[in-house]
């Protein structure tokens, strides 16, 4: 292929045509935002209620799962190494701490991304290859108002909320283990936790999930709409569309962080 | 040709070096039903793209009931498309929809017609393409006849003025494939639509259409009435409607074009 007059296919020009590439997705990717916050305003209000019910019941299971047994691996490596200081009574601040403001939305972004996201993915490319993404622009029906808003929607809105449940399952994970395996007793993890937490540990986390929600959904919806002919080319969009939101999550909550934890906290 | 409603004005469209289409121009009038035929590969199924605004010509017009739509966005052609409908060559119907809720989409999307009208459109659809009773069935469960039928149903829910129909009869038996020439015909006739069909399905397209349009490497070879083509003495149109030494005949028709 020649792009602006480089053969793609001289070993020299290959990370030139990546960097092209990914600069081109990027722009196709904020586009594809921006059509989305345009439709916001006409979203179909009981597509978003199923998705987020979809998104909801799909979800709760795997992120309690792996944040609980997060509350519970903090908990084992922080309750011997803080009682062996004297801080016995910090292990319950430092549990429900990392676990509002990092792991609990982090995890929690990783699992919905591996769950949702490849799911959504998988659905958009799939009508993408079966001519039902035409068969909506023919029905003069445009697919980002249909299809991308209420899955943007839920997200934005449905992934805060299992952060909630996120961080009280992880929460008390740290505590059943704090309790039966370093003597700590419930009132001192409970109190530690009261101490320590401010709200804005877990609104700021909350506010991280709705970010995590966007990146997923428009992440999902794009690579579903740019699917290639056949089943492979869905195969490819789904794995794709994982692995490009788990980075972007790492990496948007890296500079979240700072603005919500260091500059703004 | 009296008031043609579609108009294909020396259109080019090429995808990347591959040329689909080269200066192709015909036009369709009013409650006429033309058949484009040819080859694969030949950008028969481009030409319905271009009509429904999927894809932009390279150079040429299209004009479609008096509108130059070549520059048209995306909200001009949805305005269009609500007088449009389109079968697809795999049905395309929505597969987290039950056949109702496919047929009565178009409808939900762009009227304010209540949920009982909607019913009683969609059983009368129903009714007409022979599907009575499979309303809550999912596309998943029905034959490959039945989803042509269903999107034709779909297609014709809002009473569009301009019907395209891409390769409807292809993967289907003989006696599915008359079936849904029969259903074209009668669309015609009860609704007065204008269609195009596109197909390689020499029966369907001798039944259910007017004229043929014949497109061979991206070129109208041959135009005429069913009678002409019928009759026509071109060797590619010979050889493609008997199936006999096509390749052949495209070689000679392109020594004799040079």
């Amino acid at each position: 292929m020649n792009i602006l007059g480089f053969d793609t296919n001289k070993i020299e020009n290959k990370i030139g045509h990546e960097v092209y590439e990914a600069c081109v997705s990027t722009g196709r990717v904020v586009v594809l935002l921006q059509d989305t916050l345009r439709f916001l305003a006409t979203a179909n209000i009981k597509e978003t209620l199923r998705q987020m019910a979809k998104l909801g019941t799909d979800s709760l299971p795997i992120v309690a799962m792996t944040t609980m047994f997060t509350g519970m691996v903090l908990a084992v490596q922080t309750a011997k190494e803080f009682i062996r200081f004297g801080a016995a009574e910090s292990v319950g601040g430092v549990v429900a701490i990392a676990m509002g403001r990092e792991l609990a939305p982090v995890l929690a972004g990783v699992v919905v991304a591996g769950r949702i996201g490849a799911a959504i993915a998988a659905e958009i490319g799939t009508m993408k290859v079966t001519e039902q993404i035409d068969a909506l622009r023919v029905m003069a029906t445009n697919p980002v108002s249909y299809l991308v808003v209420p899955r943007f929607l839920a997200m934005v809105l449905m992934l805060p909320i299992l952060i909630i449940f996120a961080n009280a399952v992880g929460s008390i994970g740290g505590g059943v283990v704090a309790t039966n395996y370093a003597d700590i007793s419930s009132n001192i993890y409970i109190t530690s936790i009261r101490t320590f937490m401010e709200p804005w540990d877990l609104i700021g986390g909350m506010i991280k999930g709705a970010f995590f929600g966007a990146i997923i959904a428009i992440i999902g919806c794009y690579k579903g709409l740019r699917a290639k002919q056949g089943a492979e080319g869905v195969g490819i969009a789904t794995t794709s569309s994982v692995v490009t939101s788990i980075i972007l999550i790492f990496v948007c909550n890296y500079f979240l962080s700072v603005i919500l934890y260091v500059t703004g906290g | 040709m009296s008031n043609p409603i579609i108009i294909f004005d020396k259109v080019d469209m090429a995808f990347g070096p591959k040329v689909v289409l080269n200066q192709v121009s015909f036009s369709v009038a009013k409650g006429e039903t033309l058949a484009v035929i040819g080859p694969s590969g030949t950008g028969k199924s481009t030409v319905l793209k271009l009509l429904i605004g999927l894809l932009k010509p390279d150079a040429g017009r299209i004009i479609i009931d008096g509108h130059d739509v070549t520059e048209f966005n995306e909200d001009q052609w949805n305005e269009l498309r609500k007088n449009m409908g389109m079968v697809f060559q795999y049905s395309a119907l929505f597969d987290f929809l039950d056949i109702e809720d496919n047929i009565a989409f178009g409808l939900r999307q762009h009227t304010n017609k209540s949920e009982d009208e909607i019913h009683d459109i969609v059983e009368r659809i129903l009714s007409s393409v022979g599907l009575e009773g499979t309303e809550h069935s999912y596309p998943a469960e029905l034959s490959g006849g039945m989803k042509k039928r269903v999107s034709l149903g779909r297609a014709i829910a809002l009473n569009p003025g301009i019907l395209l129909y891409d390769e409807p009869t292809a993967g289907l038996d003989p006696i599915m494939s008359n079936n849904i020439s029969n259903l074209i015909v009668q669309t015609k006739n009860n609704l007065g639509v204008t269609s195009i069909l596109v197909t390689h399905d020499m029966v369907s397209a001798f039944k259910a259409s007017d004229k043929v349009a014949m497109l061979n490497e991206g070129r109208i070879v041959a135009y005429g009435t069913v009678a002409e083509m019928k009759n026509s003495t071109n060797k590619l149109v010979k050889a493609f409607m008997y199936g006999e030494q096509f390749l052949e005949a495209q070689k000679k028709g392109r020594k004799t074009s040079d």
